[in-house]
């Protein structure tokens, strides 16, 4: 091998790791009442980060109450004042990024270059975006002075803990409301820095509450009678849940949650881009993306020659140490997900698809898959319908844009597509037929504060990011 | 006309028809697949990332000499400057014996036989830009001389320029005709052929004149003269190299690349190496199949090779200007 790139990792000094973590309640980090502990790894190396505490339901409603607390006085707060705080919290993230970078990646497994250069610099833009709105809700769409709603209880995924924080607490708090909030099981590190932030802002005590814990934690906030607000991202199942156990409440509800999008390359598309857009949809953060690329719809003509340039540019990918800098793909974020992936996977060669992965060497510890790729796949294998959450690609094909819109909206998902043509008309066509809340054209993978994200059907409603993003979070004025 | 007959290169049936005619050629580059631009520079963006420390920067800095052609492309070009740039082509630095010589000394016709004379004994080749360069606005004719006169002076390699007037009249053919016709007098010559991505200006416009000069028998694609801003960059070299991969998939022939003008530091002919690396492998990070067209990223290696090796940056002194 000529010019083998030596190892670049990022140095972990800059993380302050304590041993345990104590939950976010009212300004200050408090033990629990009766809840136990469970430990936090890094899934790259299964090693313990940390201990965290499993909240019980005596803690969800000490946090509940804290947030009500400060409701009474931030939501008086002027925007401008609110506002405040949070372009102050936005400056700190981007003061604090390498050390929330490093962090997000020891605990989630993914790759230094993704937490620092997309991770982490949308968390604080998301902070920016929604500081600029706290001052101006008049002109969000609501009428004239919408009104806060009071205590948000969120609950968000592992795939991009500290992004789907911001996703959340940003909106709720530029608002007038406060929030209790829960970060995955696996994922909770970059939560517990962002409660330091808070800190460090002077953000009033109760305005944010972090609680640490699994499923059952969760569904003591969503049960909560003191909150008005339940704002969740996660799986459709546990979303469905949800859905069920605040009916007949005055709780207003958003979900985000699983997606199969469709990526159609059609033969006129700029086949090289189109490859990369492929890999970016489905490789990036290991595949653990609501939002991925991972149906790649095929016009049939170029079928051939568009696999071969997809599986020598998957040649490349480089899986591993994931603080390493020129690592592409990092580690599975956890035991269970690696096993769910694994028997999505053993599912589609039963089922009769062709089964190809990248060479790479895979780690001996740690959570690991390599990047792989499905052929001969049809709408009725589980691959080409349910959710994998990982690295893995179901490739069908097409043959006109009626097929291919037809397959793309086969499914009970409809979060994201991608269209790749070098024909704008087309575009325009196949993206007004499409049933998906975002829809990529000849990119995928994009996030911006400023754009509306969200699905239909299976994958869930509401709308986060932009001015559309306040709405969850309002009453509308008079 | 078709004087693939008499090349040695034998294409495809399919690339064969494709230069038969005008028409035929223009539908052939017209339905090669388009470029996206945003695509292309995000795709280098993300490459320009690869974080290249301890052995592998010693390595790519070594492999980077090897590949420069070392060039001097001036009117005020002298014997002297030639004599002493080809002096630091065999010994970049003077204090260290173990740095490697460059690949090539690149000047104007006229200085060939010069270079050849300060060079002979050593394995550096001498190129010569020829063909009118760098606008290449004179007849054929007068291309034909300047690149004959070049060869018999004992150039090895010959950088001709493309008319780009023709590419942008369309005149694709001309443009093929051109090559081959200056190719036949090359004899054995290795023939660049210089693009001039500057004044092409779009990356589709850079893919079809990529694929006119692969077609017509270049052995390299150049992107630049040097005298047009700008000058080699990232993007521009990207769809190069994925145009030299079409290529060889089509007709098992390997294309060379040279990027030229503009690279000036470390940090940037490393990333050069990062996106020739990922884009066409290993059988392509030789100098026989890529170049460094250079004269000031010479010095900025040297240095950064002796930080390297004494653990403190020593300056622009310690190394010499020609």
């Amino acid at each position: 091998m000529v010019f083998e790139y030596a190892p670049a990792p990022e140095s972990t000094k800059i993380v302050n790791l304590k041993s345990n973590y104590d939950l976010f309640i009212g300004g200050k980090f408090v033990k629990t009442k009766s809840g136990s502990t469970y430990k936090t790894i890094n899934p790259a190396t299964e090693e313990v980060l940390a201990e965290i505490i499993e909240a019980s339901q005596k803690d969800v409603d000490e946090a509940v109450k804290a947030a009500r607390r400060a409701y009474k006085t931030w939501s008086k707060l002027s925007g401008s004042e609110r506002g405040k705080y949070l372009y102050r919290i936005a400056r700190i993230i981007q003061e604090r990024s390498r050390e929330l970078a490093v962090l997000e990646s020891m605990n989630n497994g993914k790759p230094i270059r993704e937490s620092r250069d997309i991770d982490i610099p949308l968390v604080a833009a998301h902070f920016f975006h929604y500081a600029g709105w706290a001052d101006k809700l008049d002109y969000a769409g609501l009428g004239k002075n919408p009104q806060a709603l009071g205590v948000a209880g969120q609950i968000i995924p592992w795939n991009f803990p500290l992004l789907m924080l911001s996703w959340k607490i940003a909106p709720a708090l530029a608002a007038g409301n406060t929030v209790v909030l829960k970060p995955a099981e696996t994922t909770p590190l970059t939560a517990m820095l962002f409660a330091e932030i808070c800190q460090q802002a002077e953000l009033p005590d109760g305005v944010v509450n972090i609680i640490t814990g699994a499923g059952q934690t969760g569904q003591y906030l969503v049960n909560h009678p003191d909150i008005d607000k339940v704002a969740f991202t996660g799986s459709t199942e546990v979303g469905r849940l949800i859905a069920q156990s605040v009916s007949g409440t005055n709780k207003k509800v958003t979900l985000e949650l699983g997606g199969k999008a469709a990526n159609i390359v059609f033969d006129d598309a700029a086949m090289d881009q189109a490859v990369e857009g492929v890999v970016n949809g489905i490789f990036f953060n290991q595949g653990h993306v609501c939002c991925a690329g991972s149906r790649l719809l095929l016009q049939e003509s170029i079928s051939d020659e568009f696999l071969n340039l997809l599986y020598a540019r998957m040649k490349t990918l480089r899986l591993g140490d994931p603080l390493d800098k020129n690592t592409d793909v990092g580690a599975i974020n956890s035991a269970s997900q690696l096993a769910k992936i694994k028997e999505l996977s053993e599912s589609g060669k039963s089922e009769g698809a062709q089964m190809w992965s990248a060479p790479c060497e895979i780690p001996n510890k740690g959570f690991w898959f390599a990047p792989t790729v499905f052929t001969n796949v049809s709408l009725s294998h589980r691959i080409a319908r349910e959710e994998i959450f990982g690295p893995v690609l179901s490739v069908l094909t097409f043959r006109t844009p009626d097929e291919a819109i037809e397959k793309a909206n086969n499914t009970p998902f409809g979060l994201s597509a991608g269209i790749w043509t070098e024909k704008g008309s087309r575009i325009l066509e196949v993206a007004h037929k499409l049933r998906a809340g975002v829809i990529w054209a000849n990119t995928f993978n994009k996030f911006d504060p400023t754009s509306p994200f969200g699905g239909y059907k299976e994958s869930g409603y509401g709308r986060e990011g932009g001015r559309h993003g306040l709405e969850p979070y309002l009453k509308a004025g008079k | 006309m078709n004087v693939l007959k008499d090349d040695p290169l034998v294409l495809p049936a399919l690339l064969r028809d494709a230069t038969n005619s005008d028409s035929a050629l223009k539908k052939f580059l017209n339905g090669l697949s388009g470029v996206d631009k945003v695509g292309v520079e995000e795709r280098v963006a993300r490459l320009g990332t690869r974080s290249i420390k301890t052995t592998a920067k010693a390595e790519g800095i070594d492999l980077a000499i090897r590949m420069i052609d070392l060039t001097t492309l001036e009117g005020m070009d002298t014997k002297g400057k030639v004599k002493s740039l080809c002096a630091k082509a065999k010994r970049p630095d003077p204090l260290d014996p173990s740095v490697p010589s460059v690949a090539a000394v690149c000047v104007y016709s006229d200085l060939v036989s010069i270079a050849k004379e300060n060079l002979s004994g050593t394995s550096i080749k001498v190129a010569a830009v020829a063909t009118g360069f760098p606008s290449g606005r004179v007849s054929l004719a007068a291309k034909l001389q300047d690149t004959s006169d070049a060869v018999s002076q004992g150039a090895d390699e010959i950088d001709m320029v493309i008319d780009r007037g023709a590419f942008h009249e369309g005149r694709f053919l001309d443009i093929y005709d051109q090559i081959q016709s200056i190719k036949q007098v090359c004899k054995a010559a290795h023939l660049k052929v210089i693009l001039e991505t500057g004044e092409l200006k779009t990356y589709d416009n850079v893919k079809k004149a990529s694929w006119i000069a692969m077609l017509a028998g270049a052995d390299f694609i150049k992107t630049s003269t040097g005298k047009v801003q700008p000058a080699a960059t990232l993007p521009v070299t990207l769809v190069m190299l994925q145009a030299i991969r079409d290529f060889e998939l089509a007709t098992h022939r390997r294309i060379g690349m040279k990027p030229a003008g503009g690279i000036k530091t470390t940090k940037d002919a490393m990333k050069y190496l990062v996106v020739l690396k990922e884009t066409l492998g290993d059988n392509w990070m030789n100098p026989d199949m890529f170049r460094f067209g250079a004269s000031s990223l010479l010095n900025d290696l040297l240095m950064q090779r002796q930080k390297m090796k004494n653990g403190a940056y020593s300056g622009p002194d310690y190394v010499t200007v020609d």
